[in-house]
């Protein structure tokens, strides 16, 4: 689950940390009671969104004065950012964080994610605030400084020291920022942080460390016990929030052909299969190993009403999953919506005679495939058969 | 030769009066896996399907010499059951569950490794030797006794690689899952060291597939120290950056991560690359005449 910034801000305030003074706006009528409520004059307006590269689309904007605000909120809401990481559908605007302007002195870059290699969180440092760490990271590895730090205690104070003087940090802003570094480490921990990126941590111009920005994703995996925090599906689409709800894992992507498959690995597979005969995937769906029947058709119907999807690439290995389950959520959802594009099915593994067989009888106009590669030769036909 | 586990593994279920516990228990023990004990808080003194069950790990353990855990735990309590097998002196733990939270793992893998234990997974099928034992939920049937050792981090690819093995006629030695999960316990190179050393191995399947360092670090080993053919396949070209695809450790973040990058070290220290899955077991095939 991904935080917005204010989300974000909020949780830091929260903890006691040193973040600009401010308020979400969605419309400009909202700004002057704001800027007063606030007590400021001159302001930053800064779009909500879940995308980086934000500033450079235009996303963030310094204004003085209420009417001036206004007109930036009235462009801004319901307008699309367009950024490097978004691609070209872009990102839609739903609100703006009205903050106080900061007198910054320097930017340092921060963040606590974690290190695949050392199976632990790693804190990440550099002096370099407001770039992108990856390309630090590849031109000046030596500009950038990782520890490790304890679970479950403060950092050490080495690591404080260490901190301080890659960065030269001194006097009372190195107390400040010490205390920082310790509470970020803590809200990491407390809140399932997998990503906790302050970029620019900024030192103002009266030595005061202020956290100017924050991307903050939580671990997917621990929202049971982390709720109330954001909206964990205001990333997502229609279908994927959907299709979490029976337990099925779903990304909408912008190809033409949908698939259903088992198995995280399979789907992903099954997406390199669909790309390797030229064609590209409409979605990524693993039903798991447990699903149901009703979780099956639910899933087959996600597939079914894509309006992009042109062909259907049904790809099951029952281990766990028994074909002929599959194979009755395939026939339930092609029954009750109508099957309007070729349906290719490849069916392997536990009960696989009676999938089959369930299939051949249920009347439905489906193309049966044997193995991965029929499967994709089958799947490549029928699109060119759709197209013709 | 197996590794890691044979006839002889003595199997703890932690979590067997669960419904994923008890059905999956029930399908090693058919496939003639010793399951000497199963574990629930509060159910002591109980059998369940034949099985004795026992309050702690501990107490199965001093019971039944178990030497081997297979937890089904629900994650909220999933870390805690690996960290319990582990203090109980399990040797080789099997971590089946799925969605952990990330920091749970971080901590229950320190605590392993501080106690000398192996662990695989979590979110993993578990391991088979065919003909020996089966701990995890694989497809007992579709495995046969044969010379090539499959280790990946998808189940189903698992599945895929080893159907596909024994189609073609060449069996495997062990399956070895070790799940999609960032933090886990085994990984490619732990594993490929024991096929390296195994005899009866003759070829390796290696499947994995985008984030992480783990395939790259697969392929450095590869380089230096392995002379048995290895195919290998990596899932996820297809995949957007950023993208969480189904497991948790399968996103892209930093070039290193892409399966590009992974297939090019593989390739690069002599790996055969089977560009789609339909490719892994015919290029074994042809890799051991």
């Amino acid at each position: 689950m991904k935080l917005l910034e204010h989300e974000a801000k909020a949780v830091l305030r929260k903890s006691g940390m040193v973040v600009p003074v401010g308020k979400v706006v969605v419309s400009p009528e909202e700004v002057a009671p704001a800027l007063a409520e606030l007590g400021l004059t001159e302001a930053v307006l800064k779009a909500q969104v879940f995308t980086g590269g934000r500033g450079k689309a235009g996303g963030v904007k310094l204004f003085s004065g209420a009417a001036e605000g206004a007109e930036i909120v009235k462009k801004l809401i319901g307008a699309t950012l367009v950024t490097h990481q978004t691609g070209p559908a872009g990102e839609k605007v739903g609100s703006l964080l009205l903050e106080s302007k900061t007198a910054i002195a320097r930017e340092i870059y921060c963040s606590i994610l974690l290190d695949r290699e050392a199976n632990a969180p790693v804190l990440v440092l550099s002096a370099e605030g407001g770039m992108e760490i990856e390309e630090i990271a590849e031109t000046h590895p030596e500009k950038i400084l990782k520890m490790h730090p304890p679970v479950g205690h403060d950092l050490w104070s080495f690591q404080v020291l260490r901190a301080c003087n890659f960065l030269s940090i001194t006097g009372e802003t190195a107390k400040e920022f010490a205390l920082v570094l310790n509470q970020l480490w803590k809200v990491y921990q407390q809140y399932d942080a997998s990503l906790l990126e302050i970029n620019p941590l900024v030192v103002d111009k009266d030595g005061h460390v202020v956290l100017l920005d924050c991307k903050f994703i939580v671990d997917d995996n621990a929202e049971y016990r982390q709720k109330g925090l954001g909206d964990a599906d205001a990333d997502k689409t229609a279908a994927e929030i959907e299709s979490a709800k029976y337990g099925l894992s779903y990304v909408s992507l912008d190809g033409t052909v949908g698939c259903m498959v088992n198995g995280a690995g399979l789907a992903m597979a099954t997406l390199d299969l669909i790309a390797s005969v030229g064609l590209m995937p409409a979605n990524f769906l693993d039903v798991g190993g447990s699903a149901n029947e009703e979780a099956v058709t639910k899933a087959f119907e996600i597939v079914l009403t894509d309006d992009k999807v042109q062909v259907i690439l049904v790809n099951i290995f029952g281990g766990i999953m028994k074909c002929d389950i599959i194979a009755q959520g395939v026939i339930n959802a092609a029954r009750k919506l109508g099957v309007k594009v070729p349906i290719v099915v490849r069916l392997q593994g536990t009960n696989v005679a009676e999938g089959r067989k369930l299939l051949a009888e249920s009347g439905l106009a489906l193309i049966s495939a044997d193995g991965l590669d029929d499967a994709a030769k089958k799947v490549a036909e029928a699109a060119k058969g759709v197209k013709a | 030769m197996s590794i890691f586990v044979d006839k002889n593994t003595k199997v703890v279920v932690i979590g067997l009066t669960g419904k994923a516990g008890s059905f999956h228990a029930a399908q090693c023990k058919a496939y003639g896996t010793q399951i000497v004990a199963g574990v629930t808080p509060g159910k002591g003194g109980i059998i369940h399907d034949g099985i004795p069950v026992f309050n702690t790990v501990h107490e199965a353990v001093n019971a039944t010499g178990a030497d081997c855990a297979l937890i089904f735990v629900p994650p909220p309590g999933a870390a805690d059951a690996i960290v319990g097998s582990a203090d109980a002196g399990v040797p080789f733990i099997v971590a089946i569950t799925e969605g952990i939270p990330v920091l749970d793992m971080v901590w229950a893998r320190k605590e392993a490794d501080a106690r000398g234990v192996t662990l695989l997974g979590p979110n993993c099928p578990g391991i088979v030797t065919p003909g020996e034992c089966k701990i995890g939920i694989a497809p007992g049937f579709i495995h046969k006794r044969g010379k090539v050792g499959i280790v990946s981090r998808s189940g189903t690819l698992t599945y895929e690689a080893v159907y596909q093995t024994t189609q073609l006629g060449l069996g495997q030695s062990t399956a070895v899952g070790i799940g999609g999960d960032p933090v886990h316990g085994l990984n490619h190179v732990d594993v490929l060291k024991r096929f390296n050393a195994d005899p009866e191995t003759e070829g390796i399947i290696l499947i994995g597939e985008i984030g992480g360092p783990d395939e790259q670090n697969a392929a450095k080993y590869i380089k230096e120290h392995v002379k048995k053919p290895v195919v290998a396949f990596i899932a996820g070209a297809a995949a957007p950056a950023g993208k969480r695809m189904g497991h948790a450790g399968a996103i892209v973040e930093g070039k290193s991560g892409t399966a590009q990058a992974k297939k090019e070290a593989l390739k690069a220290a002599g790996a055969l690359v089977a560009e789609t899955a339909a490719d892994i077991g015919p290029l074994m095939k042809k890799a051991l005449g």
